[in-house]
Order: C-alpha cells, then structure tokens, then sequence
C-alpha cells in the first residue's frame, strides 16, 4: 500500500509531462470565444466549464501546464549548469576569483524571495521569453553556491589529491572526479527547484508580468478567475488545484530523491 | 565588537552592490527607455524633457555619481507619475505595510509554536503526520491561491470579513492569515526537526531522570535551546515579509509598498520601481544583519567560537 502511495507523485508529474507533450495532437481551441457559455459550470458544454468569455477552462488549463513546464524546466537547466560551472570554477581556482563570486552571489541574496524576478520581468516587459530570462538572471545564485560548497568540501579528497599529483588536467579532474560526487545534492536541489520556478511562474502571471493575453498561463487564469470568485469559484479553484497538484508532487518526489541518493540536507 | 563592526560593513558592501543593479534597472528595458515610458507616438520636445529629467542625456557615469549621492541624501529621484519625492511616496505606504508585517508575524508565530511543539510531542504518531502534511501543504500554497480561496469562504460566503481593501481591523485580518500562514508552516517545520535534535541529547535524558515531568522539560530544557536556530529563520522571514506581501498585497487590494511595487512596474515609472526594490531590499538587509548580531549575542557558544 505504502509502496503504491509513493509512486503517486511520479504518476501525478508524468500525466501532466505527456499532456503537454502531446498537446498538439489534442486540438485544443484554448481562445475560442463562446458567448453562450459564459461562466459555465464543470460538466456542461466542456468538461471543466467556461470562463468569463466562455473560453472553454480546460483547453486553457492544458496549454498553462505547457507554459507553466516549459518555463520551469528551461529556467532550471538553464540556472542548474550556468551556476554549476560558476560554483565548481569558484572553489576550484580559489582566491580572489572565488571571493568575486562570493560577493556577487552575496549582492544578488540580498534581494528577497522573487522581488528581483518581479522587477526585471516588469522590465523587460511581458511575454514568457522575458519570464525564463529574468528568473535565470535571479535563479544561478542557489546552485552557484551549493556546487561550490560541495567542491570545497571535496577538492582536498584524496582521490582528487592524486589525481593532480598524477598530472591530471583541472578540467578532467572536474569532469571525472568531482562532477558525479557534487552531482546528488544538485540535482535533488533542481528538482525543488523546478517547484519553486512553477509557482514563481505563476506569481509574475498573476502580476500580469507573464504571458499575455488571449494567451493562458496558471497565474493569470487564477487573477482572472478571482474577479468571478463568489459566482464561479471553479475559475480559480481548478487552475489552484493544477498548480497545488504539480508543485506538491515535485516536492514529494525530491524528498524520495533525498532519501533514495542519501543527502542530507 | 569587532564581529559586528565587520558584518555592519559587510551590510553596507551588500547595499552597494544592491544600489548599482538597481541603479542599471532602467538600462535593462530592451529599446529606449524614453519611448518606452511615453510611447512611439509622444512629441520630441516631450521625450527630450524627459530624458533629461532622467538624467538619460548625461554619460553613464556622471548618471551613476548622480544617483549615488542622492542616495546618501535619502533622495530617490522623483516619480514620473505622480511628480512627488519616491521616498515620500514610500514613507506614506509604509505604515499600512508595517501593520499587514506586525499581524503576519503575529500569525506566524502564534501558529507555528503550539504547532512545532505538538508535532515533536507525538513524533511518528498520528497528529505528527497531521500537523506536518498541514506544514507541508502550507509551504505548497502560493500567496494568491490561498488568499482567494479564504476571501471565498470568509468574505464571499460567511461574510465576516471585507474582500479586500484596507479599512479598519477586520480588513487586516485575511491578508494577515495569508502572508503569516506560510511563514507559520515554514518556522513550525524548522521548530519540529530543531525540538527532535534537541531532545535527543544528555542533558534532557538527565533532567528525565530527575524526575522533572515531561512537559517541564520540554519547555525548560528542550524549547530553549530549540528556539536558537529559529531566531535565524524568523530574521529571514521577517526580512522577506515585504517582498512575499508584493502578491499578498495585490490579492487584498491592500494600499502597502508591495502593490506600489505593482504599480509602478504597470505604470512605468521607473524611478519609483528602483525606489520600492531599494527600499525592500534595505530592509531585507538590515534585518538579516541584526539577527545575525542577536544571535550571536544570546547563544554563548558562538560568541567564544568567534
């Protein structure tokens, strides 16, 4: 039974991967406007309802899952290796390159939560090419210095030891030596990550900084959804469920990883 | 003396880094920045007042020193909307912000320590795994689902509290419960785990052993020294607490710095937003440095360590 349960969160992300994956083969009309539906309740012209337009809700809760993903992955691939290389670089050469770093990580912690992904998005101006990169220019930070604590703690190894004294190149020795050994602790930290990033997502839509309209995103169905609230709460409610579904599984599954890779936090 | 000498320097080199990315704000909008404010359509004469109001005519330079020094003096320019000081405009938002801060911390805390304690007490047993799946949940929820979601059953459908606004305390009340609950569900996990280590040590098997009842130790011995790595936490949330109110704030209609943020990015005006972010951030700094001085003063092992 507990096994079965710990597969949920697994099951739960590959269903909305292989929807979004196989999104233009379903023939999603998320824009068409039907007057006649306004509001409609889950159950009647389509199977989720209507919205304010009558655009049918679950046409739009697929192509956000797609925006929604889409964001959170490139962001993550993109900040996990820009901050890895920076973070292992870092501790690697040492002095005052790694104090550089150090400070300008420093400088960039210093803004709280989201609030600088929230200026430069605001910025930038919307559109989801400008979401990915203001989320990147804020999101390296975190990797940087988990890879470069992690090489810390393993540069004087003795394997590593050996293998300079041996006449290894710095780039093999990164590659070979320490790379697989940073690498447990930064992948459970991108899978969090990729939570974290998905709710940032839809916070900047919900701001109106995201992708804009016809176009759906979580964050901005739910904004608009609010104004309807006593009315028709599903327009917000099945976006918040989305959105809770997606994040809570990446969670658990990152505590499986943590578990299974045996990290400590 | 000397440690905190050093971390209040610290604090200023951070605040100088902040200053000079948020002084390079306007230089990251793609395109003009002038045009982007007025619009393709606006007169020459009008863009050229403007670029010069924002100093944009002058070398970078020059444009830097120029802010710098106005912001030593406490200047943050001058808003493009509404023509006043920006560090007026903040300074009027900022008590409304202060009270929505004070009553989240109020939730925050209130929740999160009966709750971190009662989870420890019943370690693996059911109400563990009940207070924790809360905390966990808790943590899953973004500000602008759970804000609607309370404004729906309080507002829409019980009635006992005005949607959004701010108008008395009863207005005061869902944005408190929104922005504390997520600090509540975060500080209670660290108090749990914390409360854990720390009742597996000696001294509180020896304080059993005296005969002391449970709960005793538990407050006296275990809360104690639990609550050290709290302290931490709370800076960091406290810190963050205008920064998380940005959506809150939006949510509730609430008149704080966190919607002026929202404003100003809507409004384009640029010099206003380089204020908010400043301002936020200064105080995220600030409050992280004295927590790291408190701490440092009340947990004597760290003051001889250092």
């Amino acid at each position: 039974m507990i096994k079965v349960m710990r597969t949920i969160p697994l099951i739960i992300l590959v269903s909305w991967l292989a929807v979004v994956l196989f999104e233009p083969f379903l023939s999603l009309d998320p824009n068409a406007i039907n007057l006649e539906q306004i509001l409609g309740v889950p159950g009647g012209a389509s199977w989720l309802g209507e919205d304010d337009l009558g655009r049918p809700i679950s046409d739009r809760l697929l192509t956000g899952a797609q925006v929604s993903l889409f964001v959170a992955f490139s962001v993550m691939s993109v900040t996990l290796v820009v901050g890895t290389i920076i973070g292992i670089v870092s501790a690697w050469l040492g002095g005052w390159v790694d104090q550089t770093v150090m400070r300008i990580t420093d400088v960039f912690l210093a803004f709280p939560g989201i609030l600088l992904a929230i200026a430069l998005a605001g910025l930038l101006g919307p559109g989801v090419g400008n979401v990915v990169l203001a989320l990147s220019i804020v999101g390296w930070v975190g990797f940087a210095r988990l890879a470069r604590g992690q090489t810390l703690l393993l540069k004087n190894r003795d394997h590593v030891v050996a293998a300079r004294s041996l006449g290894t190149s710095s780039f093999k020795i990164i590659i070979w030596h320490l790379l697989p050994l940073v690498a447990a602790p930064l992948i459970i930290e991108a899978t969090f990550a990729v939570a974290g990033l998905i709710i940032a997502e839809a916070g900047l839509s919900f701001l109106g900084l995201g992708v804009q309209a016809p176009s759906a995103s979580w964050g901005s169905m739910i904004r608009d959804g609010a104004r309807y609230l006593l009315v028709a709460p599903h327009l917000v409610m099945i976006p918040a469920i989305a959105l809770f579904s997606v994040v809570m599984a990446i969670n658990l599954l990152g505590d499986q990883l943590r578990d299974r890779l045996d990290v400590r936090s | 003396m000397q440690i905190i000498l050093i971390r209040f320097l610290s604090a200023i080199a951070v605040m100088l880094g902040v200053s000079v990315i948020v002084f390079f704000f306007i230089h990251f909008i793609p395109g003009d920045p002038v045009e982007v404010i007025l619009g393709e359509t606006a007169r020459l004469s009008d863009r050229e007042a403007l670029r010069e109001a924002l100093g944009l005519n002058q070398p970078l330079m020059t444009q830097w020193l120029n802010y710098m020094s106005g912001l030593l003096q406490g200047d943050l320019g001058t808003s493009l909307y509404s023509r006043q000081p920006v560090t007026d405009i903040i300074l009027q938002r900022l008590p409304d912000s202060a009270e929505l801060s004070f009553a989240a911390i109020i939730v925050g805390v209130v929740l999160a320590i009966p709750l971190g304690i009662w989870a420890a007490m019943h370690k693996g047993k059911l109400w563990d795994m009940a207070t924790s799946s809360f905390m966990l949940i808790g943590i899953a929820i973004p500000n602008f689902v759970f804000g609607p979601i309370l404004v729906l059953i309080f507002s829409l459908w019980l009635g006992w509290f005005p949607v959004s606004g701010r108008d008395g305390f009863l207005s005061l009340v869902l944005p408190a419960i929104t922005l504390g609950t997520v600090m509540a569900a975060i500080l209670a996990r660290m108090l749990r785990s914390s409360l854990l280590e720390v009742m597996s040590e000696d001294y509180i098997r020896s304080a059993h052993a005296r005969g002391f009842s449970p709960l005793r130790v538990m407050f006296r011995h275990g809360l104690r020294n639990a609550m050290l790595p709290m302290i931490t936490l709370l800076g960091l949330q406290l810190g963050g607490l205008l920064a998380g109110a940005v959506i809150t704030e939006t949510v509730f209609d609430w008149p704080g710095i966190g919607r002026l943020t929202v404003e100003a990015i809507q409004r384009r005006d640029y010099p206003l937003l380089q204020g908010c972010i400043l301002f936020i951030s200064a105080i995220y700094v600030v409050v992280n440095m004295l927590t790291d001085i408190i701490y440092q003063q009340i947990d004597p092992r760290i003051r001889c360590a250092a």
